[in-house]
């Protein structure tokens, strides 16, 4: 199959591991990847912040971009979820990547291997607008080595929200400071999730309190193949 | 004893203009552990309970669909079923008196007093007439209101207000309340078991009962095609109010009407089990009217507007009046169960009154409120009424910004967005982004940035952007 990789923003410029993991396991499956080169922004974060105008233009600006792209692919369930909630004609195009791999290609086992224990954060946008449902776990249950650890309060905010994490830093610091003590607690050595952004504030924050865990986004674990 | 005694006081939209940002409130409040302690158990406690009874009903999503529609129902023909309520009410015994704001209402309360000279009432819990100033408005006129709610009662002795909508005083905790009652109403020798406490506050409480010659209540429900009033409250002392004293005052939101009898069916199922987590509520009172010789021979309804017909021209933000009070949003909120009730304002805290209080009191009053979410939607998810408090909080956004956002972030917003607006232009800006980063990269990761990233960095380090993007990589193994 043909697939065009929306790779957003902060995979551009910030996690481009992430988008390279995610081409290495599409083409590992025997997919073609292409990257239109137009694309930069889905206009979330203007969405998010009030300024709609700005954010609709970028939305106009994406649509186009992507047009004559049957299927399109993002490692962002975020940025995915506010498209389709935007734009409806993208709903059954535009998938996150564990959606395009478990509900549209079918696929849960992917041929990597990933020998370390992980914790799964399930962010909210992927259970609430996106509803990813339990894919990233069936794929992470089918890597060939790793341990899946439970994580508690799995579905308590990381606290990251956008602008939200700078507008109200006080507040955002006490949600990610609790999802650091969950993850902590667990002894897990990696954890990981579908939104790099959410990753950013959780890994920004193990990092400040010099935790040994690692983030990890999912598709970086679904390209450790068995070879390395 | 909390850091919020002493607030700004609801009521009328006096309380905005002491109304702070939230961002610094909530710092304030994020500071005091005790606080922290007491809301994290608390808001733990009834989450789960709600989600274990939620769980036993087989057609919760249904239900939830049946109270949407119900509201869209109303809300889209309330003239109608407003003037139908005004005169079933009144056919049954009843007077019903209009108030399009916070005064006129509290006037009509004033007035019934003063007709039958009566200098002391007792309350049932009710947030719409905190949110009128009501019991402040009646003391202005010589007339002491006694909230016999538990929690408001604790409230009221402590000179505090409500921080959340079902469990008032959640912010304190048994040994705060003892000392509480041992220096107002109580023996010094009074212990903090829960039984106690109740027992001090009966005694205090059912003196009360028996003297009042008036009360004045709240409704969750008004019914359009009977004029019935709905009370639900879990203590019995409201059935009390309702029953005991000759004369009864009930302040009804105007969005608080149901079309008929067999509606609250659905809104009975959806309350209890999303508010409290009980499968039924245990002191549900029903009248209509006057009936002769049983209950209050006197009866009043206050229709209030108070800002409710501006929310409803709002084709987005309308859906905030479907609420119907449960909390259960607050509960959930990883905002709210960490900031509590006060940082808010307002007498409706959390997700709902995130999205109430600036459309009842206007964006310009709380322009901050709408941004105190991480739009993690937990609200959404439990609302029984299915209000969509994430896409309600955008829209306010808009309007915020509208209204008058600080130039510096409108400039840095507009900048982001042309910068988007083209390929060479963000990849410009990444190269740029690249170069600047460098003298503050310290192994691997930015400690420390000017204003206003120093919000992020003051607690959580960043991770610099990467030294080759993924565009690159991508021509590059081309």
């Amino acid at each position: 199959m043909r697939v065009a990789l929306f790779i957003t923003c902060i995979g551009d410029a910030v996690t481009p591991e992430v988008g390279r993991a995610t081409v290495a396991v599409l083409e590992r499956l025997g997919h073609e990847v292409s990257f239109p080169a137009e694309q930069t922004c889905c206009g979330q974060m203007h969405i998010n912040s009030g300024y709609r105008a700005e954010a609709d233009r970028l939305g106009e600006r994406f649509m186009e971009v992507f047009d004559g792209c049957e299927v399109i692919v993002s490692p962002s369930s975020s940025c995915v979820g506010t498209m389709r909630e935007l734009h409806p004609a993208l709903r059954g195009r535009l998938f996150e990547l564990s959606e395009l791999l478990v509900h549209k290609l079918g696929v849960t086992d992917v041929g990597a291997s990933f020998p370390h224990s992980v914790v799964y954060h399930p962010t909210c946008h992927s259970l609430r607008v996106t509803n990813v449902g339990d894919a990233p776990l069936q794929l992470l249950r089918a890597v060939a080595g790793l341990e899946l650890v439970e994580l508690p309060d799995a579905r308590e905010c990381c606290g990251f929200g956008g602008t939200f994490a700078i507008k109200n830093a006080d507040t955002s610091t006490a949600m990610v400071i609790d999802k650091c003590a969950a993850i902590v607690s667990t002894g897990a050595s990696v954890v990981t999730a579908v939104d790099s952004s959410c990753l950013l504030q959780i890994g920004g924050r193990l990092s400040r309190e010099g935790a040994e865990v690692r983030t990890m986004h999912l598709a970086e674990i679904l390209a450790h193949a068995a070879s390395g | 004893m909390s850091g919020a005694r002493g607030g700004p006081q609801p009521g009328d939209g006096a309380m905005n203009a002491a109304m702070r940002p939230f961002p610094a409130a909530a710092g304030e409040a994020l500071r005091d552990t005790r606080l922290r302690a007491n809301l994290a158990g608390a808001t733990h406690t009834i989450r789960e309970k709600r989600n274990r009874v939620v769980a036993e009903v087989p057609d919760w999503p249904q239900l939830r669909e049946a109270g949407r529609a119900i509201k869209v129902e109303v809300l889209a023909h309330l003239d109608t079923y407003l003037e139908a309520f005004e005169q079933a009410v009144t056919d049954a015994g009843g007077h019903v008196h209009w108030a399009p704001d916070a005064a006129a209402a509290n006037q009509v309360v004033l007035d019934v007093a003063r007709a039958h000279q009566v200098s002391e009432i007792v309350k049932v819990k009710s947030l719409t007439t905190d949110e009128i100033g009501l019991n402040d408005a009646l003391a202005a006129g010589g007339v002491h209101a006694i909230e016999t709610d538990l929690a408001e009662l604790i409230l009221q002795l402590d000179g505090d207000w409500s921080s959340h909508i079902l469990v008032p005083a959640i912010h304190l905790n048994r040994t705060e309340i003892r000392d509480l009652f041992r220096a107002t109403i109580a023996d010094p020798s009074l212990g903090d078991d829960p039984r106690e406490l109740a027992e001090a506050s009966r005694r205090y409480l059912r003196e009360r009962f028996l003297t009042a010659r008036m009360a004045v209540s709240g409704a969750n429900f008004g019914v359009a095609d009977s004029g019935t009033v709905c009370v639900v409250e879990s203590e019995g002392n409201g059935r009390m109010c309702t029953t005991l004293p000759p004369v009864l005052v009930t302040i009804l939101g105007i969005e608080k009407l149901v079309p008929t009898f067999g509606d609250l069916e659905v809104f009975l199922q959806l309350l209890p089990r999303s508010s409290t987590g009980e499968r039924m509520n245990p002191y549900t009172s029903l009248w209509t009217g006057v009936t002769p010789g049983d209950g209050p021979q006197e009866f009043h309804v206050v229709l209030l507007d108070g800002g409710r017909t501006r929310v409803l021209a709002d084709q987005v933000g309308r859906q905030a009046l479907h609420c119907i009070r449960c909390s259960a949003c607050l509960n959930v909120c990883p905002v709210y169960s960490r900031t509590g009730g006060h940082a808010y304002g307002s007498i409706y805290p959390g997700p709902i009154g995130a999205i109430l209080t600036p459309q009842l009191y206007g964006i310009e009053a709380a322009p901050t409120l709408p941004f105190a979410s991480s739009l993690c939607g937990a609200c959404y998810e439990v609302c029984p009424v299915m209000i969509d408090i994430p896409s309600v909080l955008l829209h306010l956004r808009e309007k915020a910004v509208a209204a008058g956002a600080k130039p510096g972030e409108r400039l840095a917003m507009k900048a982001v967005s042309w910068i988007f607006g083209g390929r060479r232009r963000f990849a410009a800006a990444a190269r740029l982004g690249r170069l600047g980063q460098r003298p503050l990269v310290r192994r691997g990761r930015i400690v420390r940035l000017p204003a206003p990233l120093a919000a992020w960095t003051r607690t959580r380090d960043l991770r610099p952007l990467s030294s080759e993007s993924f565009r690159d990589w991508w021509e590059r193994r081309r």
